[in-house]
């Protein structure tokens, strides 16, 4: 299986490549990539310099154009996939089919990957990207549970990749509008979920207040660490109760499902965050290049170490790891 | 004029709450009426069969009807019924995700796509025509400048494909495999006990100040506050807008609907919105703003 790692900037592109990614996927520095990020992403100079870079050294990188632009958008998005097939990149990350059937009948030999923003959670939805725009892959949204993921894979026409490691999305990517409803951005229509610029933080009288666009979205007492907050993940009243009602602020972690993915035929494993340091990259290509090299070592025999677990348990929200929806009791 | 639609039930009702709702909605002025569900695969209060009953009853009684799939198809039994829904030629299909799109276009059936289809640009409307679209509904979290480009862009193709606009009710806005009904009530998902019936119109979410942000139903997650675009009915129509979705609800849809007609046919100024269960309203969306928002026209 291939290890495939985000890069939010050169040094961390390089830093992924430098530990062990087999590829690394990049975007571009506006709205056509679902991490929008100030201060984040690739230059057409940086990029070229970061491909080159993964090039020489054997490993591919692959161009995240994975928003959906509206009309006004056209043309940039469209650029967007001109400049990444300009810069040779591997394979371009699609998720908007008008974009898909651009780049498919534009630049039919560079490999187009249906982004998990694309949502696809079947085999038939993989068949409609695949008849359509001859996607060569897709990355699967993290609400399957691993027989799902079984399912989908015996039947599907083109290489799949899933999730490895990271934030967790909950809901199922490409088709959610909280952030939207909020704040007037979402990961489709801008490239952003919860958007820092609507974030606030207060001291009050009664904690540590996070605020997304006013709405109170977390408390926090005293010794209580307090995250981004991310909407789904804040604690809201239900019925008379004040609880995490949608969500725990967890990361994924499914180290411990790699020989089942493995004999899926799963073709790679995807760690989710651009936004993320070069040391948290090192880290983590580090310890998952480690795991993939020893399941292929030891067939049948695959443990994980508890040093892999520490260190990843060390760089996840709140400290805490879940299986997500791959563990089928998740709820 | 402008057709009206009522959307598919997004809430789990019993078996007989959704015969008596649609032997009430026969009756009333709306063109289109959806069936199906469109959320939970384990909402099974009526069968295919059941559905496609009804589904006939209604077009007797002179109803346009369009078979609704599930959103979020998951798994081979997800899979099944969609085949189910698509394996007929009396009934357009409403498709919610690109399955189903599959599936009707090779069963070669006519289909609309829901405002869960992420339709944004001229392109893809370009890509799903080929595929047998319809009529296609608006993504919630877009609005009219957006919108009229669609329509501005589908004249100069040549392409006549009726748009849809999801306009009152409380909007759609997630789907998840985990269900968070159940996790309210301790209980695992395959083991729900089938709580969403005790809460017909979805479970209050609120920030610890009280403000209402979301409606949890199941595995979807809704808006808090009630879409309401009756005032822009004389925009929508001037826009080019086919259909205008109303999203049912258990009580006081009779009223919405019959206002809704009115304004449609001019009878009535496109004044105050209608108050039903305690919702505040909210036209965001619509305007280009968080979607929660009411902007004052």
């Amino acid at each position: 299986m291939e290890l495939v790692c985000p890069a939010g900037s050169l040094p961390a592109l390089k830093t992924a490549v430098d530990n062990g990614a087999d590829a690394v996927y990049i975007g571009f520095r506006d709205s056509t990539n679902a991490r929008q990020f100030a201060g984040l992403n690739f230059n057409d100079k940086r990029a070229a310099e970061g491909i080159d870079y993964a090039h020489s050294r054997g490993r591919r990188v692959f161009c995240a154009i994975n928003t959906y632009p509206q009309p006004d958008g056209w043309e940039q998005w469209k650029a967007a996939v001109d400049r990444a097939a300009g810069l040779g990149v591997d394979a371009i990350i699609l998720a908007d089919m008008g974009l898909l059937d651009y780049a498919a009948s534009r630049y039919p030999d560079i490999p187009r990957h249906l982004s998990v923003q694309g949502s696809a959670t079947s085999y038939e939805a993989l068949s409609f990207y695949k008849d359509n725009f001859d996607i060569r892959r897709a990355v699967l949204p993290r609400v399957l549970s691993l027989d799902q993921v079984r399912g989908v894979a015996k039947h599907s026409p083109v290489e799949l990749e899933v999730f490895a490691f990271g934030s967790l999305c909950i809901m199922a990517e490409g088709r959610c509008y909280l952030s939207s409803y909020l704040t007037d951005e979402s990961p489709n229509t801008r490239g952003a979920c919860s958007p820092a610029k609507a974030v606030r933080w207060q001291e009050t009288p009664q904690g540590l207040e996070s605020r997304l666009n006013d709405v109170l979205i977390d408390r926090y007492g005293q010794g209580e660490s307090a995250g981004y907050p991310t909407l789904c993940k804040g604690r809201f009243e239900v019925e008379g109760s004040v609880y995490h009602a949608i969500e725990e602020p967890v990361s994924l972690n499914t180290l411990d499902l790699l020989p089942e993915l493995q004999e899926l035929g799963i073709s790679a494993v995807k760690i989710e965050g651009r936004q993320r340091s070069p040391a948290y990259i090192a880290d983590v290509a580090r310890t998952w290049r480690q795991a993939l090299d020893n399941l292929d070592r030891t067939p049948g025999m695959f443990t994980v170490e508890n040093d892999w677990r520490n260190t990843l348990s060390g760089l996840s929200e709140g400290g805490l790891t879940t299986l997500g929806a791959y563990h089928r009791k998740w709820k | 004029m402008m057709k009206l639609s009522l959307g598919p039930i997004l809430w789990f009702w019993s078996k007989q709450a959704v015969f008596d709702f649609y032997a009430k909605a026969a009756e009333w002025p709306v063109d289109t009426i959806y069936l199906g569900e469109a959320v939970c695969s384990r909402r099974r209060e009526l069968k295919p069969d059941d559905w496609f009953d009804l589904a006939r009853d209604l077009k007797a009684c002179g109803k346009e009807v369009v078979i609704s799939t599930q959103t979020l198809i998951e798994s081979e039994a997800d899979l099944r019924r969609l085949r189910r829904i698509c394996d007929q030629n009396e009934f357009l299909v409403e498709a919610n995700d690109q399955s189903a799109v599959q599936v009707a276009s090779r069963h070669h059936i006519p289909f609309i796509t829901g405002p869960s289809m992420n339709i944004y640009n001229v392109a893809t409307l370009k890509v799903l025509a080929k595929q047998g679209l319809k009529g296609w509904n608006l993504p919630v979290e877009l609005g009219k400048e957006t919108l009229e480009q669609l329509i501005t862009g589908l004249k100069q193709e040549g392409l006549d494909l009726p748009a849809e606009v999801f306009s009152w009710g409380f909007l759609p806005l997630a789907w998840s495999s985990r269900c968070f009904t159940a996790r309210h009530y301790n209980l695992p998902k395959d083991n729900c006990e089938f709580r969403c019936l005790q809460h017909p119109d979805g479970m209050e979410l609120r920030s610890r100040e009280s403000q209402e942000l979301f409606r949890l139903n199941g595995i979807s997650t809704l808006s808090g506050s009630r879409y309401d675009l009756m005032r822009e009915l004389p925009e929508m129509e001037r826009l080019g807008v086919s259909t205008v979705r109303l999203s049912p609800e258990h009580q006081g849809m009779e009223e919405v609907v019959q206002r809704f007609d009115q304004v449609r046919r001019g009878e009535v100024p496109a004044t105050d919105p209608l108050q039903l269960v305690e919702a505040p309203p909210c036209n965001g969306y619509w305007y280009g703003k968080p979607g929660m928002d009411l902007v004052a026209s």
